[in-house]
């Protein structure tokens, strides 16, 4: 019992410990660094807090994903090491007080909302409706069947980032072919990525798993292509991007509107049929995540341009190679 | 008794898993470092994949933790050579 | 058992406290992008602590999945971003 609250308080305590660096260290590479270490800690904290999903996402989003995109950024940093200083002085001072009187506040707030005796949670709706939503995995049931048009419009965000990603312009310059260790990963992690991605998408019905964990899978193996000088990362032609970048909303779309014509709820899925239209729209969210992702990291439609020399971030003196 | 075994394997790959910590502190240089890191570490992983492996029971598990093990030892190979060749290019600098 | 909750929903909202002056004082677009989404992993912290429910009961799920998709909102948002930060300094230096 008093392990589990060691446990806590480490977990807590380190939590903190790294995320003051990522805010307030003067060296940037540092910064993103200990950020990249802070997302894996998290993950560590999610599965402490009984959140499989939540830390399978956390791993390869928040902390793979998110810190390649961040190193990549580090790279147009002028001067990594001192532009992070924080600014000092007066307003400097009470912006700092009125963050920690903001902190204070939502501190005793949560807290109390924390006491309360016996809350009503929608968990209890959930638990009694799963077995009619076609998984048995509860989180998957939320996303794709109790508050699909939640997600919907989740994915519809995602659409919105990556169309702004795309129109301000063409991409980092790509990488030098890798030497004969990186091709050699490349060409043997790139498939096993995607099958583990099939996987994922597969098992989220009934184990933690499911779309965006799949998803993050194959924007994983189109960093390393990237990473291994494949400017494209292994993405079909621009017009295949666009069918893949709106299949998920696509998908949802024609669900809803086919149910709407028959004269039932938006989204509301036939009874008995649940299971396979969950499988099929989380099929094509997995290619619009996949792609989004990607297209993310790449940074804009990737063109033609001189291959810089290495994959490792080192502000550049002067000019590149 | 399985367990009693299971959870000694995990503390000795817990024992490793410190060891290669305290090597990153510790050690002078990069390429010392990369040898605590790789080294220490996955056969840290790998006696705790054993000992979880021991404490579950089911065979696929066993498998899953198997491949887990195997895919971090690629990686990290990888991600060492890298690291010591791109420290080489730029002490030749 | 409220220990585990306290502390985390604390440490929730500790970051998301950091975060926010970060992103206040932090003089470079990267650190900014940077403590905002320490403000977001914190936001994400105190929802999941809410979501927790003890040893015994299965974890509320609603807050798990609406976090899913808030991790993967905010990777999206942080590239859009870096995006636009880099192609503002480009015009800069034009």
């Amino acid at each position: 019992m008093y392990l589990w609250n060691l446990l806590d308080f480490s977990l807590a305590g380190l939590a903190l410990g790294l995320g003051w660096v990522a805010t307030s260290s003067r060296d940037l590479k540092r910064s993103v660094v200990f950020f990249i270490a802070f997302g894996l800690l998290l993950s560590l904290i999610w599965a402490r807090l009984r959140a499989p999903d939540l830390a399978l996402a956390e791993a390869a989003i928040g902390a793979g994903l998110s810190g390649a995109l961040l190193l990549s950024a580090l790279r147009d940093e002028p001067d990594a090491a001192t532009v992070g200083d924080i600014k000092r002085g007066q307003i400097a001072s009470l912006v700092t007080l009125l963050s920690l009187l903001l902190t204070a506040t939502l501190a005793w707030v949560l807290v109390q909302t924390l006491g309360v005796a016996d809350p009503i949670r929608l968990a209890d709706q959930i638990e009694a409706q799963l077995r009619n939503s076609g998984v048995s995995n509860p989180v998957t049931a939320v996303l794709l069947n109790f508050r699909a048009y939640d997600t919907l419009l989740e994915l519809a965000v995602l659409l919105t980032a990556v169309l702004g990603i795309l129109a301000l312009g063409p991409a980092r310059a790509p990488y030098h072919a890798g030497g004969p260790l990186l091709s050699g990963l490349i060409r043997w992690l790139v498939p096993l990525l995607i099958l583990i991605a099939g996987y994922l998408l597969w098992v989220g019905a009934h184990a933690p798993g499911g779309a965006f964990q799949a998803g993050a899978m194959m924007a994983a193996a189109a960093v390393m292509l990237r990473l291994g000088g494949q400017a494209g990362a292994g993405l079909p032609k621009p017009a295949m991007q666009r069918v893949a970048l709106t299949a998920g909303i696509a998908a949802f779309v024609a669900v809803g509107v086919a149910r709407s014509a028959a004269g039932y709820a938006f989204l509301q899925y036939p009874n008995g049929w649940s299971g396979i239209l969950i499988l099929l729209i989380e099929t094509a969210t997995t290619l619009a995540i996949a792609t989004t992702l990607a297209l993310a990291y790449i940074g804009g439609h990737s063109g033609g341009g001189e291959p810089v020399d290495s994959a490792v971030t080192e502000p550049p003196a002067g000019k590149r190679n | 008794m399985i367990d009693l075994v299971a959870y000694g394997v995990i503390f000795l790959g817990i024992a490793f898993f410190a060891a290669g910590s305290i090597g990153i502190l510790r050690l002078p240089d990069l390429h010392s470092r990369l040898h605590a890191l790789t080294k220490a570490d996955n056969l840290g992983l790998g006696l705790l994949c054993a000992g979880l492996a021991l404490l579950d029971g089911d065979t696929l598990n066993a498998i899953k933790l198997l491949l887990v093990w195997l895919l971090v030892l690629v990686a990290s190979a990888a991600a060492a050579h890298l690291i010591a060749q791109q420290a080489l290019r730029q002490a030749e600098k | 058992m409220f220990f585990t909750e306290t502390i985390y929903a604390l440490t929730g909202v500790a970051l998301f406290g950091l975060g926010l002056r970060g992103s206040l004082l932090r003089r470079s677009l990267l650190g900014r992008i940077l403590a905002i989404n320490i403000c977001g992993a914190g936001v994400f912290l105190m929802l999941v602590t809410v979501a927790y429910r003890g040893p015994e009961q299965l974890p509320d799920a609603l807050p798990h999945a609406r976090v899913l998709t808030g991790i993967v909102v905010a990777v999206s948002a942080t590239a859009l971003a870096l995006a636009l930060g880099r192609r503002f300094r480009e015009t800069e230096s034009e």
